[in-house]
């Protein structure tokens, strides 16, 4: 009755989502949104993919990673060699951005992940800096001045891709992975003793996590006519870990939800890029000192209209407990 | 002759991150937080430096005690404020915090001021380069050198020798024993904010010496080398945090020389990962392991 329950609501959800999709492709063409309103939606759903690709590492498996800058920067660099060097169609753009930037989660992960804490948000804000300076030095890629790259991403492929990357990570939670992730979360080495594989789940959901955030970059360059080295420092890194926190660490709802808000508001605040950093630092300093679970805690917001058993990337009973 | 040029300049740029990561170790070490904020106390003192030279007309010594003073003030308020709330709270929360009062300090002194950077006024203090046996070292170096030198020989005794330092010894080694012992807990801690902040309030001013540009974005690199600098002597390790400075401040000057000068930020962060992977504790650390 339950995964009965829960498949209807699957389905429901997905036919939503389309009908949404095309409802927006035929506002999109038919010229009744203008460009500002595009462009802002373009950019909520970049972020929404980033968001829960860094909620998968951080909300489920409480690996603190503060560089997914990087593997943004990685997919975004790839993506656009193989569309504007190599004229490759849009599809493998996308495809080989998502895979070059989980085999950058794979070869930092591996070694990285064995730490914990501090030592792991500080060795990946290292290697977030490092693809940075790299990418600054090769001159293949434009160096300091960036690269052009065509405006390709479109919205079936943006919202496709959405779609894709939470369809992909709730069922990932609801997983046999996801299970044992949640429980490195909770504790380490507690999982450790139960037989759970630490270091290869915290790796799968680091790489899992890696590819997405690869796939954001390639719409993110292909969004943009120029990438440039600067667009992916630590600041960008900052950005999605705010969606993660503000949302609550562990709820994936949660992180769409405050990437959706935020990018409204910092489109708002676009002409004034000082006051728009203040209001987000308030926010995320006020938001630790007086609800630091964040706003939904590890709830989903599924789980306030008793809608089935849908991901729920926590403990039920308990929404007061944090990550680590 | 050109590389013991590039070491003395290593030695310099060196002395500057290891004075911002005695904050970060001493820091570190007491309430086992990573204080991002700690590269913006760096850049504040950098500004009071200049407004007390170029507003107040003052000598480079005045403004140096000035610089620190108000600086300690700083990093007490900051860890009053933003830190203390959050003693007891997850590890992650506080970090986060950390990182938003970083950006805080940061787009809040460009919101106040504007983000036009602003130059050190270069002949603060009449110096001459020295000769020695056909190496000219700059007399800022020396200057650099001999300062750092001094503030670290005062920490030292500070730490060891004076009863505040013995509580904050003591604090570090176990809080709730400490606590029990009558020790102000969080007295010491903010003692330890203050002294970590006047020291980088001191290498602000320093720094703007040296490389005469200044701007409210400059705590981010040097901050986050600093923290490469304490990780790399073994965080929480006072004499680790001044050797990892010199050592990594000798590293980016070779690399400079070697003319890979635009890869000078990537190596300190390569040195870290480096650093993670094969010896987590640091140079001077010893490898705990996590018992349940």
């Amino acid at each position: 009755m339950n995964i009965l329950k829960q498949a209807k609501f699957f389905w429901t959800s997905i036919v939503l989502a389309v009908i949404f999709a095309v409802v927006m492709q035929f506002l999109i063409t038919g010229g009744t949104l203008n460009q500002f309103y595009v462009n802002t939606l373009f950019f909520m759903g970049i972020n929404i993919i980033l968001a829960v690709s860094l909620h998968l590492i951080i909300g489920i498996t409480g690996q603190f990673s503060i560089g997914h800058a990087g593997f943004l920067a990685v997919g975004a660099y790839a993506s656009a060699i193989m569309t504007m060097k190599l004229s490759l169609p849009f599809p493998v753009g996308l495809l080989v951005g998502g895979l070059a930037a989980a085999v950058a989660g794979l070869i930092i992960g591996i070694p990285t992940l064995r730490l914990r804490g501090d030592y792991l948000a500080i060795a990946t804000l290292g290697f977030g800096e490092i693809v940075r300076i790299v990418f600054l030095n090769i001159d293949y890629v434009g160096g300091a001045s960036g690269m052009t790259v065509s405006h390709l991403t479109t919205w079936p492929w943006l919202i496709g891709c959405v779609l894709l990357t939470i369809i992909v990570i709730v069922n990932f939670t609801n997983s046999t992975h996801g299970r044992a992730c949640i429980s490195i979360r909770e504790n380490e080495i507690a999982a450790d003793a139960m037989g759970i594989n630490t270091t290869y789940y915290k790796v799968a959901a680091f790489v899992l996590g890696a590819f997405f955030a690869g796939i954001a970059g390639a719409l993110y360059a292909h969004n943009f006519y120029i990438i440039q080295p600067t667009n992916f420092g630590f600041l960008k890194s900052f950005d999605i870990l705010i969606y993660v926190v503000l949302g609550g660490l562990g709820s994936m709802s949660g992180a769409v939800i405050a990437a959706i808000l935020l990018t409204i508001i910092s489109t708002y605040l676009q002409s004034y890029p000082e006051l728009r950093m203040v209001i987000y630092s308030l926010v995320l300093i006020v938001m630790m000192l007086y609800r630091p679970q964040g706003l939904l805690g590890t709830k989903e917001i599924t789980s306030f209209f008793k809608v089935g058993k849908s991901a729920k990337g926590g403990i039920q009973h308990d929404s007061k407990n944090t990550v680590a | 002759m050109e590389l013991i040029q590039q070491l003395v300049n290593g030695i310099s740029l060196g002395s500057i991150y290891a004075l911002i990561a005695l904050g970060y170790t001493m820091v570190y070490g007491i309430v086992k937080l990573i204080n991002f904020a700690h590269g913006d106390v760096f850049m504040v003192g950098a500004f009071i430096g200049f407004y007390s030279i170029t507003i107040l007309h003052l000598g480079f010594f005045l403004s140096l005690i000035i610089s620190m003073v108000v600086c300690a003030i700083f990093g007490v308020l900051i860890e009053r404020i933003a830190y203390k709330p959050l003693r007891n709270a997850t590890r992650i929360a506080a970090l986060i915090t950390a990182i938003g009062v970083s950006l805080f300090i940061e787009y809040g002194t460009i919101y106040v001021r504007g983000a036009q950077p602003e130059a050190y006024p270069s002949n603060l203090v009449p110096l001459k380069d020295m000769n020695i046996l056909g190496v000219t070292i700059s007399g800022q170096s020396i200057l650099i050198l001999l300062t750092s030198l001094v503030l670290m020989i005062l920490l030292q005794f500070i730490v060891h020798k004076t009863k505040i330092g013995k509580a904050m010894r003591a604090v570090s080694h176990d809080m709730d024993a400490a606590r029990l012992m009558g020790i102000n807990v969080n007295n010491t801690i903010s003692a330890t904010f203050a002294i970590g902040s006047a020291l980088a309030g001191a290498a602000g001013v320093i720094f703007g010496m040296y490389y005469t540009k200044i701007e409210p974005l400059m705590g981010i690199i040097p901050g986050l080398k600093a923290f490469v600098a304490a990780v790399l002597g073994g965080i929480g390790i006072i004499p680790g945090a001044m050797t990892g400075g010199l050592v990594l401040g000798v590293i980016e000057s070779l690399v400079s020389a070697a003319g890979y000068s635009l890869w000078r930020d990537g190596v300190a962060f390569i040195v870290l990962i480096l650093i993670l992977i094969f010896r987590p504790a640091g140079l001077f650390g010893k490898n705990v392991r996590e018992k349940v």
